[in-house]
C-alpha cells in the first residue's frame, strides 16, 4: 500500500489543456474520489498516475519514488476500467490470474491465490466460466479479482460503475466501500456521480476545465464548496445563489438581498468591492411567515419524505427543501428563513468563495 | 432475455423458403463449371470430347494417369513383348499404343505453388500484421499518407510494372526462383493485408492493451497474449484471401517462371500440348489445384465465424 502524490502536473494534448498545474496527496489507505463533468481531466489524471499517458510537465510519486515517467508495469498499480476490459479469449480464472502469470509465479500459487481472491469477491462458483456470458455485476467483480489478485500499491477505477443499472450500482456501491475497508488499499476513483463520490470518498477532488476547485473531504465540500461551480455540481437539487445588493466588507455579518437584511457568517477576509452572490442549499431554508425574504410559491415536487418548492423571489427562482407534511400551494407568499452558519459567499468574479468565520460545531447530545 | 436481445423483426416462413430457394440456385449455377471440371477429370479422352456431352459416363482416372506421367508413342510389336502391366496407368496407356516413359512435371510444379503461396502468404500477414498495429495504435508521422502510399500499389494492373520487374529479376538472378516468386507475392498481398488487418485491429479496444501492460507485460507480451488472439478472425481472414491470390496468380507466374520454381497455374495449360488435347488430365490437374484452397478454408472456418470479441467489453 501507498501514498501518491501528485505535484504540479499538467496534461496537454495539441492546444487543449486537459489538466492544469494540479497538485493532491491521497494518503495510504485512502480512498479519493476525482469528480467532475465528462472532459474535466479526471480520467487523463488517473491514466497519468496508471502510466497510460505521460504529462506534460509535472512530478507523481507514488510512496515518494517518482515515477512520473516509469512504465505501466513497472509501477505496481491496478487498474479498472470502465468498460472492464476482461480477455475475451480467458475464463475467468484465466483472466485473474493473468497479472500473476507476467510476475512468474508458479502454476499452483496463481491457482491458490486466484481462488482466494474469488472467494473474497464471491465468485468462485464462476471461475470456470467464459467472461463474454457473465451479467454486469460480475463483470465488475471478475475486474476487481484481477486488480487485487497481486496486492498492488494503489487501485486506480475509472467510472467502473457507468455501465451498471442503478439497482446493481447501489449494490456495487457498498460491495466496494466494503471491499476498501477489509483491505485498505489506497485508491482512485473516477466517477462524474457526486452520489457516488459521497458514498464512497474519503476525500473528493472535485474537478473542472482541466483544475481542481476544491480537495477535501465529502462533508467539507458539501457544507463550505469553494467555488460556485463546486456548490452548483454538488447537491440535488444544487445550491441557490441571491443576489447581494449591500456593499460587503471585512467583518459584515449581514447582507440585503433586494429589501431583506439576512444574517450570515462574519466575514474574515477583504474584499474589493465586486458582486457578491449568497449561497444556500434548498435544506437550508426554513418558511417563517415573520422573514423579510419573501417570494410567492412557484410549483412544488412532491419527493415522499420532503418536498422541493420552488419560490419565485425578485431574484429569481430558489428552491426550498422542506417537510412533505408542510401544505403549501402555488400563488401563496411565503417568508424564507435561512440558515447562517450554514451560508456561504461567493465573488461573483471568478466564482470563489469568500472566507467567513467557521460555524460552531455541533456535537451529538 | 435473449429473446428481447434479438428483437429484429423475425422473417416469415414464406421468405424463409423463397430466401432459401434463391440461395441453392445460385449455389446450383455457380458450381457448374466446378462440376464439369470433376466430371472430366474422370472420364476418358473419348468421353471428354463427345458430342452431345455425356452427363452419364463410366469413370476413369485415366486423366489423373496422363497428368502424372509422360508417355511414349511405340508400335504394337514392342507393347506386346513388354512384360504384363503392372498398374492400372500401365494398362491404359498400353491400349492407347503408348508406355509411360516417367513421370510428369505435376508434382514438382504443385510443390512449387504451395511453397510459394503458403510463403508469401505468411510473410504478407506476418508483416501485415505488425504494420497494422502499428498504424492502429501510434502516432505515426504521416500515417494516411503512408497508408495511402501502400494502397497505391495496388492501383495500376500488375502487368504495367511486368516488364521492370521482368528486366529487375534478370538481373538479380531471381527470375525463376521461389524466392522471387515469394518476395513478389509479398509484395502485391502486403498492402491488401495492411488495410484489412488495420480495420480489424482497430476495433479491438485499446484497453485490453493498456491493462495487460497495467498487469505487467510489455507492449509486445500484450500484443501477443492479448491483441494476436483477438485478431484470429481477421488474421484468418486475411490470410485466406492473400492466399488465393497467390495460388491463382497466373501473368507473373507465367513471364518470370519456367523451369524449377514455375508454379502449377502456368504448368497446366502446357498439359494440353503433350500429345493431343487431353482433357481429362487438365481437367485433373485442375481438381487437384482446387483441393487445398478448399482444406485451407475448411479448417479456418471457425476462426473465420467467430465473433470472439463480442459481449466482454460493453461498447
Amino acid at each position: 500500500m501507498a501514498e501518491i502524490r501528485i505535484e504540479n502536473l499538467n496534461k496537454k494534448f495539441g492546444d487543449f489543456v486537459a489538466l492544469k498545474d494540479s497538485s493532491f496527496t491521497v494518503e495510504d489507505g485512502e480512498f479519493l474520489a476525482l469528480l467532475g463533468p465528462s472532459g474535466c481531466g479526471k480520467t487523463t489524471t488517473l491514466r497519468m498516475i496508471a502510466g497510460l499517458e505521460l504529462p506534460t510537465a509535472g512530478r507523481i510519486l507514488l510512496d515518494g519514488e517518482d515515477v512520473t515517467f516509469n512504465r505501466a508495469r513497472d509501477r505496481d498499480i491496478a487498474f479498472v476500467f470502465q468498460l472492464f476490459a476482461l480477455y475475451p479469449h480467458m475464463n475467468v480464472r484465466r483472466n485473474i490470474g493473468f497479472p500473476l502469470l507476467a510476475q512468474g509465479v508458479s502454476r499452483s500459487e496463481i491457482k491458490r491465490q486466484v481462488e482466494a481472491t474469488a472467494r473474497l469477491l464471491q465468485i468462485d462458483h464462476i471461475l470456470e466460466k467464459p467472461v463474454s456470458g457473465l451479467a454486469g455485476g460480475d463483470r465488475q467483480r471478475v475486474a476487481l479479482g484481477r486488480a487485487i489478485v497481486r496486492r498492488p500499491k494503489c487501485f486506480l477505477m475509472d467510472e467502473p460503475l457507468g455501465t451498471l443499472d442503478a439497482e446493481f450500482r447501489n449494490v456495487m456501491v457498498r460491495e466496494l466501500r466494503e471491499l476498501h475497508t477489509r483491505i485498505h488499499a489506497t485508491t482512485v476513483y473516477v466517477t462524474h456521480d457526486q452520489l457516488e463520490a459521497m458514498a464512497m470518498a474519503d476525500k473528493i477532488a472535485v474537478m473542472n476545465h482541466g483544475v481542481i476547485e476544491q480537495f477535501g473531504t465529502p462533508q467539507e465540500i458539501y457544507d463550505r464548496p469553494a467555488s460556485m461551480y463546486v456548490a452548483d455540481f454538488i447537491g440535488s437539487p444544487p445550491m441557490n445563489f441571491l443576489a447581494v445588493t449591500s456593499a460587503l466588507t471585512k467583518g459584515s455579518r449581514s447582507v440585503a438581498i433586494g429589501a431583506a437584511e439576512v444574517a450570515v457568517p462574519e466575514v474574515v477576509e477583504d474584499l474589493d468591492g465586486g458582486a457578491v452572490a449568497l449561497g444556500v442549499r434548498p435544506e437550508h431554508i426554513r418558511f417563517n411567515d415573520s422573514a423579510t425574504l419573501r417570494g410567492s410559491v412557484y410549483g412544488v415536487e412532491y419527493l415522499g419524505t420532503t418536498q422541493i418548492v420552488v419560490v419565485e423571489t425578485a431574484d429569481g427562482f430558489c428552491k426550498a427543501r422542506v417537510s412533505a407534511g408542510l401544505r403549501v400551494t402555488r400563488g401563496e407568499t411565503v417568508g424564507l428563513d435561512l440558515d447562517t452558519p450554514k451560508l456561504t459567499l461567493f465573488r461573483r468574479q471568478g466564482g470563489k468563495a469568500i472566507r467567513t468565520a467557521p460555524a460552531p460545531e455541533v456535537h451529538h447530545g | 432475455m435473449s429473446a428481447a436481445a434479438h428483437s429484429v423483426v423475425e422473417p416469415g416462413l414464406t421468405s424463409k423458403r423463397v430466401a432459401g430457394a434463391i440461395v441453392i440456385l445460385y449455389a446450383v449455377i455457380t458450381m457448374v463449371p466446378l462440376f464439369w471440371i470433376f466430371a472430366t477429370s474422370f472420364k476418358t479422352p473419348p468421353d471428354s470430347i463427345a458430342y452431345p456431352p455425356k452427363i452419364l459416363f463410366e469413370p476413369s482416372i485415366e486423366g489423373y494417369c496422363n497428368l502424372f506421367t509422360t508417355r511414349t508413342r511405340q508400335t504394337a510389336e514392342y507393347i506386346a513383348s513388354l512384360p504384363p502391366a503392372t498398374s492400372f496407368c500401365d494398362e491404359t496407356t498400353r491400349k492407347r499404343n503408348m508406355v509411360i516413359a516417367g513421370q510428369s512435371n505435376f508434382l514438382p510444379r504443385f510443390v512449387n505453388s504451395l511453397i510459394i503461396a503458403f510463403g508469401s502468404t505468411f510473410c504478407a500477414v506476418f508483416l501485415g500484421t505488425l504494420a497494422a498495429y502499428g498504424f492502429s495504435r501510434f502516432k505515426v508521422p504521416l500515417a494516411d499518407d503512408l497508408l495511402f502510399f501502400i494502397l497505391s500499389t495496388r492501383m495500376m494492373p500488375p502487368i504495367a510494372v511486368a516488364i521492370p520487374i521482368y528486366l529487375m529479376y534478370r538481373e538479380l538472378g531471381l527470375s525463376d526462383t521461389a524466392l522471387g516468386m515469394i518476395l513478389l507475392y509479398t509484395a502485391v498481398n502486403v498492402s491488401l493485408a495492411v488495410w484489412l488487418l488495420k480495420g480489424f485491429i482497430d476495433e479491438i479496444p485499446r484497453e485490453y492493451e493498456e491493462a495487460a501492460m497495467i498487469d505487467g507485460y510489455t507492449r509486445m507480451g500484450a500484443f501477443f497474449k492479448v491483441v494476436l488472439p483477438q485478431a484470429t478472425t481477421g488474421i484468418a481472414a486475411t490470410a485466406i484471401f492473400c492466399l488465393i491470390f497467390a495460388w491463382n496468380e497466373y501473368a507473373f507466374a507465367a513471364l518470370l517462371t519456367s523451369g524449377t520454381a514455375q508454379t502449377a497455374p502456368p504448368f497446366i495449360p502446357t498439359i494440353i500440348g503433350e500429345g493431343g488435347q487431353d482433357w481429362p488430365a487438365v481437367a485433373a490437374g485442375t481438381t487437384i489445384f482446387l483441393v487445398p484452397i478448399l482444406v485451407f478454408t475448411i479448417l479456418l472456418r471457425k476462426q473465420l465465424l467467430r465473433g470472439i470479441t463480442f459481449g466482454a467489453v460493453r461498447k
